[in-house]
């Protein structure tokens, strides 16, 4: 199949961007979102054209590397799948696809479709832990754990941190990425220690670096690829409120 | 060069203990005088910078990423080992210990392969401890499954993503010591040099992905904890990122590189379905427990799979291996399905893949069991192939997957180069000559959390703190070096895009180096590998300025180093003349085609030396010698 692309070039965070237009041609439907852009990258490094910087690693949905607002949906339209698990068969011969950054005042920017996400760093650097040295623990099976709050944990800690959430959010609010992380270790015996302390500074890094707040859109759940539910946010909610009420 | 694998005396069980309580100690107060560089952040590389900045060392972590949180640890699926006989099902330490000699082909040195199934046990507790959500019984306490080559069940998983959970473990413990400023965090961060001063390793240049700024960071010793070198076949199950570099490089200043020809290829991978293929995913080895592997039985039948009358299929494992059948070895696996594709039996548009049917099995257990077992793994499949694996077969083909080769380490994984020290896969250590399932995981944080921190304070405590500046002259003479290189790299303007070459070094190695190799094949690669170098280095094309991010760039000089690193795999290849688990010479085998060893002649650890590019590296040989486990030809019929 035959496509018009028209992708966002940004030579840098200086530089203000613009979309251009590129054609893109004999595209196999059994191609990956990426392998589609690493042809036409080839073709352009042929013309001498600067290639289209985009971030990707794994290709298997699991690192979060990759990112892309395709069509106007951050990692495209299909359900539960991330950029780099999105195949061309999902698209028709003589389509326009629209190519966008994942776009936040948390997440400048770097280079075309490139954004920095480190603002997520932060925040786990905050609080996203238990504080605990390596070495002297008790035996793994010293403290049994519900099977139910154990799967619960499970599904918190699937977020990738990709960052689909945040760009899908007309607040950009990080809601779902910070809720995500407190939940997990607000169904775990381990967290329990530090439970307070946890959420009031993840809330507070979250809140510096720019993040907006949540108006229960729920978009972020719509897109997040790996299906977290909008519950980590009510979760993190009642967390963050019952360390209000105690002292530190 | 000399070897000293400096194995501690004393009966296996105890030397880990001895050496803990001979190995001299730097106390509390003065650990802040020293710092380390850490390059990697996978779980070798998180897990050592977190444990080793709680001791109270200054570490300084690097990663290519735009997180630590992004290395290739992170797309593990299957599980992690650990000798913890929670099921009672008589499991020990020695028992891992034995079945990961024995899995290795006897190719592996005993002390390091016995530390590691002791601390095996701490891991699950410190990740636990971490907050790290294992699948659990109903009880409440952990559950296991069973993986390839072992008879108890002794891996540990959280669901399909357990590489990602551990991973997320190691990444909270070195957050909190970045957030409490004991480790500094660096990021888009390249190293591309490692800096050596008196002949020890004292610091690294690195670029900056964003700035394109190359400048040096010094310390008292240096970590590398960089991955696997499986991308050097250009299509695997790594990320598109993995490469050779740190390691490559650090050979090239003097540490030896040992076994590189060990190189995992796994069987069940969803297969190529076009030129622009750009990776290969893994599908898990347990699909194995219930999917039934077969090809047709005459290679001109064309039907499609489910108009295939049993009687017309050769269910080929189930043949030859009556006994693990489906679940034979991984390296058998492999061989087996290039047998029949060879023969032309293989199927789908490329005529090179084999089926995995469920059929059987759900008639047997039900669709529903079937997919509350795979079903993750089911719509993966689905995703990327259209097929409906509930109702056609899957068709997988093998793929580069795990190197068990890497940088050559002593018992304390320090290299050849005094204060460079080398974890996870990225070292040659416990694997042998090939890896048992869900090991890597278990091989990476015990490097990271339970050895390395009392090894590198032996070093420091030997060496003390040196306090360098990075404007030596050691550092400049090797920035320049690297500088130059850019520089070259963005002047020569060619036609060939850097993938193209990639993809053609890949086509060599896969054919000659690949799943199986023979003495004529290695020549015509080693003649090949240098011919398609030079090509590079006149005909690439590389667009962009240094001084930006610039992708195409860092591709470069990292297809520039496997193009020099493919000759190592191939001479070691050529060196080894005898077939050992995932290395097989096809001069070497038995009657009915199974792996022959030579171990007169091979028991020993293959670590080459440096002697200039396109110069035969020279062959130093550590001894291999088998006090507790007896040689034994491995037999799975
Ligand atoms: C698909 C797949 C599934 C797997 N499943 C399992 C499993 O179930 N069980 C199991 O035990 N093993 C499994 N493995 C193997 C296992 O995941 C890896 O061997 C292991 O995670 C490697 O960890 P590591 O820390 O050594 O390296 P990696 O995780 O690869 O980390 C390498 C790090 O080094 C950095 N780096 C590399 N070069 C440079 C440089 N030049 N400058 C700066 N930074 C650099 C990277 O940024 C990264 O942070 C699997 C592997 C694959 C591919
Ligand atoms: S590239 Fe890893 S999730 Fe897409």
């Amino acid at each position: 199949m035959n496509l018009t692309l028209h992708v966002w070039r940004q030579k840098n965070a200086h530089d203000k961007g613009r979309m251009e237009v590129y054609q893109a041609r004999d595209i196999s439907e059994h191609m990956s979102f990426l392998e589609m852009l690493d042809v036409v990258n080839e073709q352009l490094v042929e013309q001498g054209i600067d290639p289209i910087h985009f971030d990707h690693d794994c290709r298997e949905g699991i690192c979060g590397t990759c990112s892309l607002v395709i069509n106007g949906a951050p990692h495209g339209h299909q359900k539960a799948t991330t950029t780099c698990q999105l195949h061309m068969r999902h698209f028709s011969d003589g389509d326009h696809i629209y190519i966008e950054p994942f776009r936040a005042k948390a997440f400048p920017v770097i280079k075309d479709l490139v954004v920095d996400r480190s603002a997520f760093d932060r925040i786990m650097q905050a609080g996203g832990f238990v504080s605990v040295n390596t070495g002297g623990i008790p035996d793994a099976n010293a403290i049994p754990i519900p099977k139910y709050f154990a799967e619960k944990a499970m599904d918190a800690a699937a977020c990738i941190g990709c960052g689909a959430c945040v760009a899908a959010c007309k607040n950009a609010s990080a809601m779902l990425f910070v809720g995500a992380k407190v939940s997990q270790f607000a169904h775990l015996p381990q967290g329990q220690v530090e439970r307070e302390r946890r959420v009031r500074a993840m809330v507070a890094q979250m809140d510096a670096e720019g993040f907006g707040n949540c108006t229960n859109q729920y978009e972020c759940e719509a897109v997040c690829p790996k299906e977290i539910s909008v519950e980590v946010i009510a979760k993190m909610n009642r967390e963050y409120l019952r360390a209000a009420t105690k002292k530190s | 060069m000399k070897l000293d694998a400096k194995i501690p005396s004393g009966p296996i069980a105890e030397k880990w203990s001895k050496h803990k309580f001979e190995m001299k100690l730097v106390n509390p107060a003065n650990k802040r005088k020293y710092s380390v560089i850490v390059v990697g952040t996978g779980l070798a590389g998180a897990s050592a910078a977190a444990s080793m900045a709680e001791l109270g060392y200054n570490v300084k972590a690097f990663c290519f990423q735009d997180s630590p949180r992004r290395a290739h640890s992170i797309a593990a699926q299957g599980g992690i080992n650990a000798a913890k006989n929670y099921q009672n099902d008589g499991d020990s330490v020695f028992r891992l210990f034995y079945d990961t000699v024995k899995g290795g082909d006897f190719r592996s040195r005993e002390a390091n392969v016995h530390r590691l199934a002791e601390v095996s046990t701490a891991i699950i507790d410190q990740c636990v401890a971490q907050g790290v959500p294992f699948a659990r019984e109903y009880g409440g306490l952990l559950a296991n499954r069973s993986f390839g080559g072992a008879q108890v069940s002794r891996t540990f998983y959280a669901r399909g993503q357990t590489g990602q959970q551990l991973l997320l473990g190691a990444y909270s413990a070195l957050s909190r010591q970045i957030g409490l400023g004991k480790v500094q965090m660096y990021p888009r961060t390249e190293m591309l040099d490692v800096v050596l001063v008196d002949g020890h390793a004292k610091g690294i240049v690195v670029r900056n992905l964003v700035t394109g700024e190359v400048k040096s960071y010094a310390a008292d010793a240096v970590v590398l904890a960089t991955g696997g070198y499986g991308n050097v076949f250009y299509l695997s199950t790594n990320a598109m990122a993995c490469n050779v570099t740190a390691a490559y490089r650090a050979y090239k200043r003097g540490a030896a590189f040992a076994n590189p020809c060990y190189t995992q290829i796994h069987p069940t991978c969803i297969p190529v379905s076009g030129e622009y293929q750009s990776k290969l995913t893994l599908m898990s080895e347990s699909l194995r427990n219930d999917g039934r592997i077969w090809v047709p039985k005459s290679a001109d039948d064309k039907r499609a799979p489910n108009d295939i009358p049993e009687a017309d299929r050769d269910y080929y494992l189930e043949r030859k291996y009556p006994s693990f059948g489906n679940l034979a070895p991984r390296d058998i696996s492999s061989r087996a399905a290039k047998e029949v594709c060879d023969e032309g039996r293989g199927v789908g548009d490329t005529g090179l893949g084999v089926y995995l049917d469920f059929a059987d099995a759900i008639n047997r257990l039900g669709e529903d069991t079937i997919r509350e077992r795979y079903g993750n793994l089911f719509d993966m499949y689905e995703r990327i192939t259209a097929d409906n694996p509930y109702k056609v077969p899957m068709r997988i083909f093998p793929a580069s997957h795990y190197t068990m080769g890497g940088l050559w380490v002593d018992y304390n994984l320090e290299s050849t180069i005094p204060g460079l020290f080398v974890l996870g896969e990225a070292n040659f250590s416990d694997h042998g000559a090939n890896r048992l399932g869900a090991s890597a995981l278990m091989q990476g944080l015990a490097d990271g959390y339970f050895v390395i921190p009392y090894t590198i304070a032996n070093y420091f405590a030997a060496a003390g703190a040196k306090n360098l500046s990075p404007d030596g002259k050691d550092f400049k003479r090797t920035e320049d070096e690297v500088n130059e290189r850019t520089r070259k790299l963005l002047s020569i303007n060619g036609k060939r895009s850097v993938d193209s070459f990639h993809r053609e070094l890949g086509k060599i190695m896969w054919d000659y180096c690949g799943m199986a190799r023979n003495r004529k094949g290695l020549e015509t690669a080693l003649q090949k590998i240098p011919e398609l170098r030079e090509q590079f280095w006149q005909d690439v094309r590389v667009l962009g300025t240094n001084e930006e991010l610039n992708m195409s760039l860092e591709n470069a000089g990292r297809v520039a180093d496997f193009l020099e690193f493919a000759e190592v795999m191939c001479e070691d290849a050529l060196d080894r003349e005898e077939s050992c688990g995932a290395h097989f010479r096809e001069e070497y085998q038995t009657e009915d085609g199974e792996a022959l060893r030579n171990d007169k002649k091979y028991t020993y650890v293959a670590a080459w030396e440096y002697k200039g590019v396109g110069t035969k590296p020279e062959l130093h040989k550590e001894p291999l010698e088998f006090e507790n486990v007896k040689l034994a030809t491995r037999s799975y019929k």
